[in-house]
């Protein structure tokens, strides 16, 4: 797709979010966990975006940013050319017709006390997009049948249901006021090997059916390369790399990236007998007390002493593949 | 050469409510010296609990381990009782275990180093001295930095994967013949992940170990065992070298697996397969095949009774009626 200024669904610019530090009786601010630290990026409408990283990374902070979860420190996060960085509560509601979530946890994020019926259709109720009881019916039994549920299971409660069912009902959930933008976070990462492959299918078929468009935050990255469109790699709150998934799979330049890539074993033993494997060492340094400079060179085998001078922006290396690297 | 540890026909039940589950029906299974062998499977099929009977940790009641044999260095560990102090002496010694949640089994109020100690006193006849100098050394192997000063530390002072890495140590600390690995990696991202089987590899390499590495991530034993099994509602229902399992599965589970999973090196835009269904009701086992509900092939399949495992090569079991090879099932990108 071209890109033009209209396709653009949610544009981020230079997001920051810091949460604050305290100590003592008073509660003295002491630091900031700088969680995400000067992000941007675009996301095209109908685009999957992928978000990658390590846990503590930020990635799932960056997607409750743009739910307006949390209030992002600086920056701004432009939906539909509207910002609504410092939207006012009361206009989020209806933000939030617009944009929905899907959690990682299909256990963790239903209500028990809820049956699976009124937990899909508790948003049409909220958002007044049925006119009355006969309508609200069908609707939830269609949003049911659309995810891949029997309509007759809306009585059942949570516990009833198997892992990737639950799955299905959060997805149910999350299409019920019929949103255009849709953060995944670790939308498989709970389930079973078996019944991963339904929820990506059916999120493709969603996409395809309904023209959504995906923030994909996940970790794995088989999956991630599998329906992004675009990847953006995030280590210690900052994006280090940032291109479309063909470049980023087969022509990695940020060592992280390469390191991450490297790490995920193919199922095949005779390509990984043949793979060259980095193996970073140590962990990730804490975000409440980051080293200077780029944020990875501690741990990069590429690192030279200006690496810990100053933090690398980024910047187009090659059409669309944008870099945080000096030794790039 | 006899095998290391040789599992025969071993069956686990659990006394629930809804009846008694067979979590565990009929495995058999050999680990050979300085070998590294992969039980995959999903969870609820019996992977974990065939491992935990090894060494008799298994919770009774509910649990309880009906019948066959472990044996281990010519003798049947099973005819000893869990407290006994011939398994105490296997058990941590010359058998370990790492498991998957290293916070879980790691315990908070005692230091690191306490706890390797203990181990290591239990098991070696050495002075308190000695053992906390090999319990620094250990560490250091696993990669632990300024291990002499990170020694007293508890383990709420650990990350993630340094957890894991002080699990490695304690496994490794008495020389064990054989190591089982449980979901190792599981709650670690994947960086952190190559390092840990990187260094665990390492050690049991260094240490003339066997080891098991049970786990649902077919990378990860395709990447590392040179033999693998899988199991499927408490059964295995093929095995063989890894090569030959990842180049040409045979039963229409392992297939399945594969196929249900994207790969980083294959041409993008491939439909996932996913296997439909739910495993079966352990409680109430069919008298058919357990996977024909699920499987592709069901179809075909005539055979209404209980698939015995059987050897269809050099090395290879399977258990299923059809043959069916899965090296031309076009689930490879080449």
């Amino acid at each position: 797709m071209e890109y033009s200024p209209d396709n653009t669904l949610l544009e981020i610019k230079n997001l920051k979010m810091y949460f604050p530090v305290t100590q003592g009786l008073f509660r003295r601010k002491v630091g900031d966990v700088k969680a995400v630290d000067d992000v941007s990026f675009n996301i095209k409408r109908g685009d999957t975006v992928g978000l990658v990283g390590e846990s503590g990374c930020g990635k799932t902070t960056v997607g409750r940013c743009i739910l307006r979860i949390y209030r992002p420190t600086a920056g701004k996060v432009i939906f539909q050319g509207q910002d609504i960085t410092n939207l006012p509560l009361n206009k989020v509601k209806y933000l939030r017709r617009e944009i929905q979530l899907i959690f990682q946890d299909p256990y963790g994020s239903l209500d028990p006390r809820q049956s699976a019926g009124s937990i899909v259709g508790e948003a049409i109720k909220i958002h007044h997009l049925s006119s009355n009881k006969t309508e609200y019916d069908e609707k939830v039994k269609e949003l049911f049948a659309l995810v891949g549920l029997d309509p007759e299971m809306t009585n059942r409660f949570p516990h009833e249901f198997s892992g990737g069912q639950r799955q299905r009902i959060g997805i149910a959930r999350a299409l019920s006021c019929s949103p255009s933008f849709i953060v995944c976070d670790e939308p498989i990462s709970a389930l079973d090997v078996s019944i991963q492959a339904q929820i990506i299918n059916l999120l493709q078929d969603l996409q395809k059916k309904l023209g959504l468009t995906y923030l994909l935050i996940a970790h794995d990255l088989s999956l991630v390369r599998h329906i992004s469109d675009t990847v953006a790699v995030m280590y210690l709150g900052h994006i280090v790399e940032l291109t479309d998934w063909k470049e980023l799979y087969e022509n990695p330049l940020m060592p992280y990236t390469q390191a991450l890539l490297s790490a995920v074993p193919i199922p095949d033993p005779s390509v990984e007998k043949k793979r060259e494997r980095i193996i970073l060492q140590g962990d990730v340094p804490s975000p409440l007390n980051p080293p200077s400079g780029c944020p990875f060179h501690p741990r990069c085998w590429m690192a030279i002493p200006d690496c810990s001078q100053e933090v690398p922006q980024l910047r187009e290396i090659s059409p669309n593949h944008m870099v945080a690297c000096i030794r790039v | 050469m006899a095998p290391l540890l040789q599992v025969k026909n071993l069956k686990v039940t659990f006394d629930t409510m809804a009846g008694v589950v067979k979590a565990v029906d009929g495995v058999s299974y050999h680990i050979n010296e300085e070998e590294v062998v992969g039980l995959v499977g999903e969870s609820g099929c019996g992977k974990s609990v065939s491992q935990m009977a090894v060494t008799q940790l298994i919770a009774t009641p509910p649990g309880q381990i009906v019948g066959g044999e472990v044996i281990f260095e010519g003798q049947d560990l099973l005819k000893y009782g869990a407290d006994s102090g011939q398994i105490r002496a296997i058990r941590g010694g010359k058998i370990a275990m790492i498991f998957q949640e290293p916070m879980t089994s790691l315990n908070p109020v005692f230091s690191i180093g306490e706890q390797i100690i203990e181990t290591i006193s239990l098991h070696l006849q050495l002075t308190r001295q000695d053992a906390r100098q090999r319990a620094i050394e250990l560490l250091e192997q696993v990669g632990i930095p300024d291990a002499k000063a990170r020694i007293d530390n508890y383990p709420h002072q650990f990350s993630g994967g340094m957890r894991q890495r002080a699990m490695i140590a304690m496994a490794l600390s008495c020389h064990p013949k054989l190591v089982i690995a449980d979901e190792p990696t599981t709650a670690l991202d994947v960086t952190t992940q190559a390092q840990i089987l990187e260094n665990m590899m390492d050690m049991v390499d260094v240490f003339h170990s066997s080891l098991v590495i049970v786990t649902h991530n077919l990378g990860i034993v395709a990447r590392h065992a040179q033999r693998i099994y899988v199991m499927y509602a408490g059964r295995i229902v093929e095995a063989g070298p890894s090569e030959n399992v990842f180049k040409n599965p045979l039963h229409p589970y392992t297939i399945a697996l594969l196929k249900s999973v994207p790969r980083l090196d294959e041409p993008r835009g491939r439909q996932l397969v996913p296997i439909f269904g739910l495993p079966p009701n352990l409680i109430d086992m069919p008298p058919i095949c357990a996977f024909k509900v699920r499987c592709s092939w069901a179809g075909e399949c005539k055979n209404e009774t209980d698939p015995e495992l059987r050897q269809v090569g050099d090395n290879r079991f399977v258990r299923c009626h059809l043959d069916i090879k899965g090296e031309s099932s076009g689930i490879f990108p080449r």
